[in-house]
């Protein structure tokens, strides 16, 4: 197992990563003795006692400062409710997500709408701390709670002609205020290719720290693929569609030249009015002073997903 | 003449204004989660809102007759000045922490920046010459060279435009705004060509 080569012991100070340490670490023991986790054991619970990182799920953070919760449920796009970052929280106050519903469709043999709870009872709930970057260069860090996106595409057992899958947030305009602006084309949509979809890292959640998803952040189930842009990361989903075709994402529709379908955080490939080389990252505490940091190659997963684009040209797969 | 220094001396209190409400944000730490990128826009906006300001003065003084305001007309055009001076600095030592390699690409390769770096620039030489001495000693050039803010006014615009998402309501409103002050000069001068014809 491959531990987070920037990562030392000594750097695990901040109360907050202490705090989802522990939390996430009762994930994994209960996850890890209804073996859902083969490979990782008690040890793990030993070395974090021990001021070491647990050698299971390497691409959790336990090391990288936390964004407060405030500020990743207080500073989002979502276009849905408002256009401007802190417009979302105030807006979506209201927004009742409850019930809900999603429809699957396509080339799947379970097609069908589904409740949502239903959908997804059994899944192996886990909490995943992931960095999330922004196309707009500044990001976060941010512990998802949810399971794997494999976990629910395999209950519904796409048929082997499906190489993608398509996403759709809910269009409602009397609940999502902002879509009686035609600002972008609704519904929202994002899509992933299947072995994208499939990868380990690829993420439904339902929840962010340790609470359910709030409103402004897409409850009640959003994607979370930490290896791209922000923007793929769809929110409050109501359709699942599997297709042999690459699917219609929206910010490539609304600007094809500026944004592609991949959206794969990539330092070396600007943004055509903006460099992608580095970040700002919000983290603990708001301060004039953080310095921009670089930002990294598939947002620092490489190890985990650069093989999917083996061969790929990423400056025109961008 | 008294009366018109209090009148001065309370218009510059209301220029600085925004900056006092930015600091008092700043010591409740409400500046968002991004607080850089906060001050970035809040300067950057009201530098061009000070341009249009600015801007508006000589219509408003010929359609309701007030040649009185032309006397607050240069600390107008010194805030904007000092606003957009915020901003570039806020740019260079808070966003790009003096990293002037990055600013070197930045204004070459972002043309969003370029026009923004160019306005800023055109800016300098005129806040420079707003003493009384300047104006003396540049005689009719002097109109000439102030005349650069309808370009600087055009280049800020284009400058919000360019860096927008997908939203382009809010500047398009700014540069509706400063495109109709620059019509209503076009049509002073057509108007006064025909006088003199």
């Amino acid at each position: 197992m491959k531990f987070i080569p920037d990562c030392h012991p000594n750097e695990v100070t901040d109360e907050d990563i202490v705090r989802h340490r522990r939390r996430f670490l009762k994930n994994a023991g209960i996850l890890a003795t209804s073996g859902f986790l083969p490979g990782c054991d008690s040890r793990a619970e030993e070395k974090a006692q021990h001021n070491q990182k647990p050698d299971c799920k390497p691409y959790n953070l336990l090391c990288e400062e936390v964004t407060a919760e405030k500020y990743a449920t207080s500073y989002n796009n979502f276009y849905e409710f408002s256009l401007l970052k802190d417009g979302p929280a105030r807006l979506a106050k209201d927004f009742n997500p409850h019930p809900w519903e999603v429809k699957v469709a396509g080339l799947v043999e379970q097609p069908g709408t589904y409740d949502l709870e239903k959908l997804i009872a059994g899944l192996p709930n886990e909490e995943r701390i992931y960095r999330f970057r922004c196309v707009e260069a500044w990001s976060m860090v941010i512990p998802w709670n949810g399971f794997a996106l494999h976990h629910l595409i395999r209950r519904l057992k796409p048929l082997s002609s499906a190489r993608y899958v398509a996403f759709e947030t809910l269009y409602d305009p009397n609940r999502m205020p902002n879509q009686h602006r035609h600002v972008i084309p609704w519904p929202y949509r994002e899509g992933l290719r299947m072995d994208e979809a499939m990868n380990e890292l690829a993420f439904m959640a339902t929840g962010m720290y340790g609470k359910p998803l709030p409103n402004q952040n897409g409850a009640p189930i959003r994607l979370v693929v930490p290896w791209k842009y922000g923007f793929k990361s769809i929110k409050s989903i109501v359709a699942i569609h599997f297709t042999d075709k690459q699917p219609v994402n929206s910010w490539h529709q609304i600007a094809p030249q500026e944004y592609g379908f991949y959206a794969n955080v990539n330092p070396a490939v600007d943004h055509p009015r903006w460099s992608q080389a580095s970040e700002r990252r919000i983290g603990a505490k708001a301060s004039l002073f953080n310095p921009r940091i670089k930002t990294l190659p598939f947002n620092g997963y490489g190890e985990y997903v650069a093989d999917l684009y083996k061969g790929m040209d990423l400056r025109r797969f961008f | 003449m008294k009366k018109l220094f209090w009148v001065k001396a309370a218009l510059v209190i209301l220029a600085a204004m925004p900056v006092a409400i930015l600091f008092y944000r700043g010591l409740h730490d409400d500046l968002s989660a991004d607080p850089v990128e906060y001050i970035l826009h809040y300067t950057g906006i009201w530098a061009l809102r000070f341009l249009l300001i600015t801007l508006a003065v000589t219509p408003l003084r010929r359609l309701f007759n007030l040649p009185v305001l032309l006397r607050f007309r240069r600390i107008l055009g010194v805030t904007a000045w000092i606003y957009a001076s915020l901003h570039f600095g806020v740019y260079l030592v808070l966003d790009l922490q003096f990293d002037l390699a990055h600013l070197g690409e930045d204004i070459i390769k972002r043309p969003y920046i370029t026009v923004g770096f160019l306005a800023w620039l055109l800016m300098t030489p005129l806040a420079l010459t707003s003493s009384n001495r300047a104006v003396k000693a540049l005689g009719r050039r002097w109109k000439q060279l102030h005349r650069l803010i309808y370009i600087i006014v055009l280049l800020a615009c284009l400058h919000f435009i360019w860096l927008v998402k997908a939203d382009l309501l809010e500047p398009l409103i700014y540069t509706a705004i400063a495109l109709i002050l620059l019509f209503y000069r076009l049509l002073q001068t057509n108007r006064h060509s025909k006088h003199s014809e």
